[in-house]
């Protein structure tokens, strides 16, 4: 009975975030939009200055996967940071006070959230051929697997801060201190490799530089330059990002069965 | 249905609930009056179970509020102060997801949607998105939300507030149209004394007190004398020969106004003998009293709005970013 209703809240809350994503259709193409501005004009200004002798690269697809990734770094972060609103003003109070565990509440967010990241992400991948890159068939399957997954992660780790801040000013301050410093150490611009000792350390706690680099390990299969744009094995990207989801997933519940 | 004793709430140093004692009987319709800031919607937050009390204990409908939270939370339906309406869903979307959360049966959903549309008078607007409604259409969507699951009690955190005078006596309508068709018990807060007055009993709470615990009319009776309002030209004297000539107690009220509480003024020969001792009087009024004159009486204050403190500013900077079309 007690899981039939957490199944139901979780439900509720993936249906409402799902519901309201497809009205939103001005957001939608902002969300689209941004990232490709990066590609054009980012990849392309950029593309010139780092012609490296080493064969199969080339910056605007190394740089694709990054702009993946910031997309849906962004996406899930906003869909998270909604919970601040939603919990003064909005519809949040309505199901805290109804019979239902709170915990399901963080569940649903984040599944909710990563289902649109994952859509945005579905979008973005129309434009691999702008980037030069040809995906087959099984490398798309296992990238939106994988997209899913580092938005459930990034959901989560924004429910969790969320959750414990007050007021829009904190919203600003996550947006300043979180958001921008976790995509410039995501390595969507530069390798880890070339990056100085100290940022490399910072980088390897970055959770989102685990994605970039995962979506490179498929994005580059068989490219000679594969070795010299990814840090990881795949594996080892896949099995980070899964405990950091679990370890968030358990955060964000417990501080929601917290709120008062 | 609500049976609560010596309930207290304590935000760190600050008492917001303090020994709060009431019972509501089944199908009452029970009213807290006072000041913002008073202790009311903390009260109603404790017996939702969205605050843990700090001192006292509540039942609502039979359960304890500390210990079978998920029983009060079924037998209760909320109205906030604040929106809580998804108003990018339509009204209908909003009371499913509502059934969805409360368990109401799936074939049993529709009808009662309809049937709480019908009742609180938007059944023609169901597929509109929320954020076109006004203020009002809210207020009854959200009204109607809170009686969908059919709750033993109704709580309505300050339902009219921020209405015009028009929405406000409509929404009153469909609180009374509510209670004589769904037989729900409802708990109000306000600090409109002409809603307090439309209770069957009041409790009238100040800094997190209740002062006075009654019904209306016999709130009233405790202060027994009426209001003689006597306006004159001449203030300072006329307050010199009512206080000692006719030995009564009397307070100038601004420039020209002097109050004097009498007792059975209607049957006495007490008028005839203010108008004629008062001089240069220019009118008087008796009048009956007041849940204010009442509230006055017990604390020496008005009901007033207070400093709006910073949830209202942060309130009110979402309904001026609303009206922008965020």
């Amino acid at each position: 009975m007690e899981l039939k209703t957490f199944g139901v809240t979780v439900y509720v809350i993936w249906l409402r975030e799902i519901k309201k994503y497809f009205r939103e259709r001005t957001r939608l193409l902002a969300m689209v939009g941004q990232p490709l501005l990066y590609l054009v004009i980012m990849g392309h200004g950029l593309r010139e200055m780092f012609q490296l002798n080493i064969e199969g690269f080339d910056y605007l697809s190394f740089m694709y996967p990054g702009i993946v990734a910031m997309t849906i770094l962004f996406t899930s972060m906003f869909a998270s940071v909604s919970i601040i609103w939603d919990r003064e003003f909005g519809f949040l109070k309505e199901v805290l006070v109804a019979p239902v565990p709170r915990s399901a509440i963080a569940v649903g967010k984040a599944l909710g959230g990563s289902t649109t990241a994952l859509l945005q992400g579905a979008i973005l991948l129309a434009l691999a051929p702008l980037a030069g890159l040809a995906l087959s068939p099984s490398a798309i399957i296992q990238i939106l697997l994988l997209l899913f997954l580092l938005a459930f992660a990034i959901t989560s780790f924004g429910t969790v801060v969320a959750a414990n801040t007050e007021s829009m000013e904190g919203f600003h301050m996550i947006m300043n201190f979180i958001i921008v410093p976790l995509f410039l150490l995501s390595g969507a611009f530069f390798p880890i490799g070339v990056a100085p000792e100290w940022m490399q350390a910072v980088m390897k706690l970055n959770p989102v530089a685990y994605g970039v680099d995962a979506l490179r390990n498929i994005m580059f299969t068989g490219s000679p330059a594969k070795d010299f744009v990814v840090y990881y094995p795949l594996y080892h990207n896949v099995l980070v990002l899964a405990g950091f989801s679990v370890l968030m997933a358990a955060l964000s519940m417990r501080a929601f069965n917290r709120v008062e | 249905m609500i049976e609560v004793q010596k309930l207290t709430k304590k935000f760190k140093e600050f008492t917001a609930v303090d020994e709060v004692s009431f019972t509501v009987g089944k199908g009452g319709f029970f009213g807290f009056l006072g000041p913002n800031g008073a202790g009311k919607t903390t009260t109603i937050k404790v017996l939702a179970t969205l605050l843990r009390p700090s001192g006292g204990t509540a039942r609502v409908n039979g359960f304890d509020v500390v210990r079978e939270p998920a029983a009060v939370r079924r037998s209760i339906g909320m109205v906030f102060q604040d929106p809580s309406l998804d108003d990018r869903l339509t009204a209908r979307e909003n009371l499913q997801l509502h059934a969805m959360l409360y368990g109401v049966a799936r074939r049993e959903t529709g009808p009662r949607i309809l049937e709480l549309l019908e009742l609180v008078g938007l059944a023609d607007r169901w597929n509109d998105l929320v954020k076109k409604f006004s203020g009002g259409m809210k207020r009854r969507l959200e009204i109607a939300r809170g009686l969908l699951h059919r709750p033993g009690v109704l709580f309505l955190d300050e339902p009219t507030v921020g209405l015009d005078p028009q929405t406000r006596r409509h929404i009153w309508e469909y609180i009374g149209e509510i209670r004589r068709t769904e037989g729900a018990t409802v708990f109000l807060t306000t600090h409109y004394i002409e809603e307090a007055e439309a209770c069957d009993r009041v409790g009238i709470i100040d800094h997190g007190r209740i002062v006075a615990l009654d019904s209306p009319a016999a709130l009233k009776a405790t202060l027994e004398a009426d209001l003689i309002t006597v306006e004159t030209r001449n203030p300072e004297d006329a307050l010199r020969i009512i206080r000692e000539e006719l030995g009564l107690d009397a307070v100038l009220q601004g420039d020209r106004v002097i109050q004097v509480p009498a007792v059975n003024v209607a049957d006495g020969e007490l008028l005839p003998r203010l108008a004629a001792a008062v001089p240069g009087l220019s009118a008087l009024e008796i009048s009956k009293p007041t849940l204010e004159d009442v509230f006055l009486s017990l604390t020496g204050r008005a009901i007033r709005e207070e400093a709006a403190d910073s949830l209202e500013k942060m309130r009110q900077s979402r309904r001026a970013r609303a009206r922008k079309g965020r």
